[in-house]
């Protein structure tokens, strides 16, 4: 089973290898990507079994160094259940990728590097979930985060690049933030390995603690977009390439998110900011729902959505009870999957429209009937809807927040309610707008759009292109991701004991000793 | 732990000049801020290396003489990492240049609209407005003097535009779309 584990990193390396020798060869790419992210998803299958069903993480020493100091891979079922999450998405956004590129004949895109950057990023997410170090954490952030810089550019036209980069600008900042943080903690307890910091931590005065751990959740912070460090996400999401915003808007986020939750949990026990992050996750929450409800692009609420639903995780972190924790796990699961599917589907409507305004596209209902379901489902998914995934996240979470029941846990409570219908707003006006609105625009004598006039003004509020085929595969896709969605929810009962027993793990420190026998509960 | 002032001393130049640096608007002074702030945290890494001693090598010499090794790895390893990235601010600030002839921060002009709504007419809320105040804000050497080596044409003013590079056109306008690469 052991051996499995470095796979995970090693198979998509190697892959973006075979796939950059065969950069000519189309065909060759795209099988040498499906089959890589393919197999890794079914290791990441048996390793979340085999950690599930023992109740024993995997810990992995690479080269053989006795730990604490070489690398240490860490496999327990968080990480376990969302690297198998985010190689679900990975190859879903990867099949779709390859419906558009083949539709478009790839005239827009480089085909050499599209392959071989696609699967370094899936590497840099692996690498990022499994690290055992903070170090090793810092390398998968830096892998992950190359390869985005290239997908985000990819087609170096002129906005991509202006986008692209406020968006590498402040990562670079962020992963400085990150390195001279490890520097500072190795300086004060002479180790980066998570384990070994857990139980040397306490050994510091508590100012000493605070310092390092507000240095490192600012460095995750950014990464995370957690306002006020998420002003680079909207601006710069939407201009990539809709596989590309699909997968960065599901996943990269989510690593900042995980990588918080490591330290909060791990390494920083006893150094108690929560009140400072519930203060944070509530603006979070509700500036990004607000910015939401300005805006007139569907790529760009959706960016919005996006930063306000970071607020939730963070909400969960800073509850920091076990059954909040597993909450957090399971919205994050739900969160990966629902934002993804969402961006697939208006990835369609931009095809089949020719815009993703919801001022230009009207009519899609009658015209599109499969992509109005394919939206749809997700749409209320995210609003929080029951009986959907994302009522029962919600749920969860607002249920621990009560049972600690201070004042500031109502106030959060509230917030999350109001962020959610709002949410649900802003959502089903676009949808009432795109798809309900019929296509000689009688509503527009009923004043519908003159008393949203003011979204005229929003960016890229009149942007309209050429409406092209959708390949069926890319439809296929994205159909397939909604049923992941509703499978959250059909499964919602063993996938949330899962998600609970992750939360009741999570506060109880992994220990050195566990780490040199190869595991720990 | 005893470290040397020098280096903690040069560590917290090179911080301040770094961010001094990148918090211009000038891509190249981004990139030369970039570079400062990864050399000052990989000084960081040596100076909590603590006292320098003999290489960690096997039976190089007493175990308790010895320097840190793991400071030393993880610097290689940063330093690595500021070199890719370097290279692909540097191809990243080419065609910057290349597109707009200018190698600053570009204005989202989308932002100024939306900045300035309410106190300007909708007809003025064109790019127009927005590159006469971008003109103003770029802080390059280059810009703005009688002897500009580069003269700023933005792209919109597309006959001053000379993009004579062979590549990076999409395929169908010529051979090499696969980002610079012969055929």
């Amino acid at each position: 089973m052991n051996t499995l584990v470095p796979l995970l990193v090693a198979l998509p390396l190697l892959g973006a290898g075979i796939a950059l020798v065969f950069g000519r060869q189309r065909r060759v790419q795209v099988g040498v990507s499906v089959v890589t992210l393919t197999l890794v998803l079914a290791i990441s299958a048996v390793l979340l079994y085999a950690v599930d069903s023992s109740g024993q993480a995997i810990a992995v020493s690479v080269g053989g160094w006795p730990v604490p100091f070489g690398i240490v891979l860490y496999v327990d079922r968080l990480a376990a259940l969302l690297v198998v999450i985010s190689s679900i998405v990975l190859l879903a956004v990867l099949l779709f990728s390859v419906g558009q590129g083949a539709a478009d004949g790839d005239d827009d895109t480089p085909v050499t590097i599209f392959h071989p950057s696609y699967l370094i990023l899936s590497a840099g997410i692996f690498n990022a979930f499994i690290a055992g170090d903070l170090f090793n954490l810092y390398v998968g952030f830096e892998i992950l985060l190359v390869a985005s810089y290239v997908l985000i550019t990819l087609g170096s036209t002129e906005s991509r690049i202006r986008a692209g980069v406020v968006y590498i600008v402040v990562s670079l900042v962020s992963s400085i933030l990150f390195l001279a943080a490890i520097a500072a903690i190795y300086g004060a307890l002479g180790t980066v390995n998570i384990a070994q910091l857990a139980e040397r931590m306490s050994q510091l005065p508590d100012s000493t603690q605070l310092v390092l751990h507000l240095m490192l959740l600012l460095a995750f912070s950014i990464k995370a977009a957690v306002f006020p460090l998420s002003f680079w996400l909207p601006d710069s999401y939407p201009t990539a390439p809709a596989p590309v915003t699909a997968v960065f808007a599901g996943l990269l986020t989510k690593v900042g998110v995980y990588a918080m939750i490591r330290t909060e949990t791990q390494i920083f026990r006893d150094n108690d900011v929560n009140t400072l992050l519930l203060i944070v996750a509530l603006a979070t929450m509700i500036v990004g729902v607000l910015g939401a409800l300005a805006q007139a692009e569907l790529k760009r609420i959706l960016s919005f959505t996006l930063v306000s639903h970071v607020g939730y995780l963070v909400f969960g972190l800073a509850i920091a009870t076990p059954l909040a924790l597993g909450a957090t796990i399971y919205y994050m699961v739900h969160h990966i999957i629902v934002q993804t599917t969402l961006f697939l589907a208006v990835g369609l409507i931009e095809r089949r429209a020719g815009s993703t305004s919801i001022l230009k596209v009207k009519g899609l209902m009658r015209a599109a009937p499969v992509i109005a379901v394919l939206f749809f489902i997700p749409a209320i998914n995210l609003g929080g809807l029951p009986p959907f995934s994302g009522f029962i996240g919600k749920l969860a979470l607002f249920d621990a927040a009560a049972e600690v029941g201070t004042p500031l846990m109502y106030i959060l409570i509230i917030g999350g309610i109001v962020t959610s219908l709002l949410t649900l707003y802003t959502l089903m006006r676009a949808w009432n707008l795109a798809f309900w609105r019929e296509d000689d625009d009688a509503t527009e004598e009923t004043g519908v759009v003159d008393r949203i006039s003011y979204l005229g003004d929003a960016p890229a509020a009149a942007d309209e292109g050429a409406r092209r085929v959708i390949p069926r595969i890319m439809t296929a896709t994205t159909a397939g991701m909604v049923a992941v969605t509703v499978a959250l929810t059909v499964f919602a009962g063993p996938l949330y004991s899962l998600c609970a027993s992750i939360g009741d793990a999570l506060l109880t420190p992994v220990t050195l000793v566990q780490l040199d026998e190869g595991g720990g509960s | 732990m005893t470290v040397s002032a020098v280096l903690i001393v040069i560590m917290a130049a090179l911080f301040a000049c770094g961010v001094y640096a990148m918090l211009e608007r000038s891509l190249t002074r981004v990139l030369i801020g970039f570079l400062l702030l990864g050399n000052a945290t990989n000084l960081f890494l040596l100076v909590v290396m603590g006292r320098p001693g003999v290489a960690a090598f096997f039976g190089a010499g007493d175990v308790e003489g010895m320097s840190d090794p793991l400071p030393q790895a993880l610097t290689l390893t940063a330093i690595v990492i500021t070199f890719a990235v370097s290279a692909f601010l540097l191809a990243l600030i080419y065609r910057s240049w290349q597109l707009g002839q200018a190698d600053t921060v570009v204005d989202d002009a989308e932002d100024i609209a939306l900045r300035d709504r309410g106190t300007v007419e909708e007809d003025e809320m064109d790019d127009e407005t927005s590159i006469e105040d971008e003109d103003d804000d770029v802080t390059s050497d280059f810009i703005g003097t009688a002897t500009a080596p580069i003269t700023v044409l933005h792209h919109r003013d597309l006959d001053g535009i000379r993009d004579d590079a062979p590549t990076d056109r999409p395929r169908t306008s010529g051979p090499g779309a696969d980002g610079g690469d012969a055929r």
